[in-house]
């Protein structure tokens, strides 16, 4: 009988664990990483010839919530379709009874490993904007995210920013209903499962997220009365992150946007991710933000700073001017 | 099944699925009965001779006889009777038993004379001595590398594990699949240090498609992982605790 080393059974352990892909279109190519309720796994989709993202459902689901749960995300991200969240492809079961789904691979790195050297304010404030963006675009459609972070959001190598895991997104009750609930199944070994309503909504006092990034009345549990601010004070807290790992100080507008997003009263945030975004646009643009109110002085120093490249020109001019006029006259 | 246990006359082909042995082993049809024995003889003897050997610290031919006399006993006196799955798993079980066993010897001073009974079990202790001499570890009473529960767990997974590798080579041989066990045992059994092959390599050497290393692989991961499920569903009494153990031991949600 063959002598198995323990680094072999660690790697045998490593297979056993793996779901069984078996019978569908994908081979699997790598695990690579884990979250939330599922694992997700490098694969290769062997009909269309391209490399997708399965996300596998990991945990003991007796009840069959978490399943519900990952399919009921797979159905939000079909319904989300925007440059700033990941396709979905396909959702199902595979034959060794694991839910999953399938969505396009995103190579890059997440926004909780940026490089505090390489990664300017600007760069970093412009990478804000687009998740405000994506916020803003899920907010429209009657859908928050209630878990938004710096480990939720993918920059890919091409600059694409994603914002990433839905599984404890809540469609508003006043979100338009999707025209379109049926996900196509890879194959006929694959199917797929309408999330019920019970499984669909969170229980009210149950709470989901992340401390540090979710609202006061999230972590109160008030789920019932929950909506987009929520999302916009994990937002501030994402923007706080952004500007406390800087190798600098961060500008007081910039402090003072974070903390109007994260205000615990919600009536006194940013009315929307859309308003944030625009505030934070201000910023770059040299122009006042609204979360942060200046004398005349702080005036003086912004428009000096917004033309500083015509204000240096014109003194150049004057002094060289000055200068010449001086010489002549001597 | 691997060759190297056999209890005495001929043994039946096992069930593939939803069978126990520990079951089985209560049975009262002699022939259901033996074949349920010789499949935990076959997944625990070289763990058992192991502890023995390590944490008992016994000398290889006193470990012998003493794993021999205590199978041998586990059969005659129907420990397994006792077994209460609620209470503890079989391994544990089966330490408490050995640890009791081996305490009386001692105390008997081996008085009766081990074996001579009508009861024979072949065991192949050579390949368990030179499993112990590869794993280079300390053969001094008590001198387990890690908590005894951790070893046992460690040995009963090495010799599941062991016992499927041997089913799949089978498998694979039978259905004209040498490629894919081959493949299967250079890159997830063999040890070759840093230096492990990639798919492109295995590709060359094997003269076939680097897509085709990758589905022969997944194919061979796939079987190993049914048939070493199938064991430890033969291991287990019940569908929880079934799933408890494919969770502990392998890492498998099968919810």
């Amino acid at each position: 009988m063959s002598w198995l080393s323990d680094e072999a059974i660690s790697r045998l352990q490593a297979a056993s664990a793996l779901p069984d892909f078996g019978g569908t279109r994908y081979r699997l190519v790598d695990r690579v990483g884990s979250g939330g309720m599922g694992v997700v796994y490098l694969a290769e989709d062997s009909i269309l010839g391209r490399r997708v993202a399965l996300k596998v459902l990991d945990f003991p689901d007796a009840s069959g919530e978490l399943a519900a749960r990952l399919l009921r995300e797979a159905h939000i991200l079909a319904r989300l379709e925007h440059p700033g969240i990941v396709p979905v492809h396909d959702a199902g079961t595979l034959s060794d009874g694991c839910v999953f789904y399938a969505m396009k691979f995103v190579e890059g790195r997440r926004l909780d490993h940026l490089d505090v050297q390489k990664d300017t304010l600007f760069d970093r404030l412009r990478i804000f904007q687009r998740i405000c963006d994506t916020v803003a675009f899920a907010h429209a459609r009657g859908i928050i995210h209630r878990d938004l972070k710096p480990g939720n959001v993918m920059v890919g190598s091409f600059g694409e920013v994603l914002v990433m895991d839905w599984g404890v997104a809540k469609i508003l009750s006043s979100a338009p209903k999707s025209h379109n609930q049926a996900v196509p199944a890879g194959n006929a070994s694959t199917s797929i499962h309408s999330p019920t309503a019970a499984a669909s909504e969170t229980a009210h006092g149950e709470v989901l997220g992340t401390v540090g990034y979710m609202s006061p009345e999230q972590a109160r549990g008030e789920i019932a009365s929950l909506d987009t601010r929520s999302d916009i004070f994990s937002l501030g807290a994402v923007l706080q992150y952004l500007l406390t790992t800087l190798a600098s100080t961060p500008p007081q507008p910039l402090s003072a946007i974070a903390r109007k997003a994260m205000q615990a009263d919600r009536e006194s945030r940013y009315a929307s991710a859309i308003c944030l975004g625009q505030d934070i646009g201000s910023y770059l643009d040299g122009l006042p933000v609204s979360a942060y109110p200046e004398n005349i002085f702080r005036k003086i120093a912004r428009w000096a700073s917004r033309y500083r490249v015509a204000i240096v020109l014109v003194l150049t001019y004057l002094i060289v001017r000055s200068l010449l006029l001086l010489w002549f006259r001597r | 099944m691997t060759q190297d246990t056999h209890i005495g006359g001929s043994s039946g082909k096992f069930p593939a699925t939803q069978w126990s042995a520990i079951g089985a082993a209560r049975s009262n049809d002699p022939t259901e009965r033996t074949r349920a024995l010789e499949t935990i003889i076959a997944s625990y003897w070289k763990p058992i001779y192991k502890y023995i050997r390590i944490h008992w610290g016994k000398t290889d031919e006193d470990a012998k006889d003493l794993t021999q006399e205590f199978f041998v006993r586990l059969i005659e006196k129907k420990y397994l009777d006792d077994f209460d799955p609620s209470k503890a798993r079989l391994r544990t079980f089966l330490r408490i038993c050995t640890d009791h066993f081996v305490a009386n010897e001692a105390k008997a001073a081996r008085r009766l004379k081990r074996g001579g009974g009508a009861m024979h079990i072949s065991l192949n202790f050579s390949l368990a001595e030179s499993e112990l001499a590869r794993a280079n570890v300390s053969l001094t009473a008590g001198a387990s590398p890690e908590p005894i529960e951790e070893f046992l767990e460690k040995e009963f997974l090495r010799s599941l594990f062991g016992l499927a590798v041997e089913e799949l080579r089978t498998f694979c041989q039978s259905r004209g699949k040498e490629t894919h066990f081959r493949l299967f045992e250079i890159y997830d059994l063999e040890d070759d240090g840093a230096q492990r092959q990639s798919y492109t390599d295995l590709g060359a050497q094997f003269k076939i498609a680097v897509t085709d290393v990758t589905n022969y692989l997944a194919f061979a991961r796939r079987e190993f992982r049914r048939i070493a499920l199938e064991k430890l569903r033969e291991m287990t009494t019940s569908e929880d605790e079934y799933r408890r153990e494919a969770r502990a031991l392998l890492g498998v949600d099968l919810s």
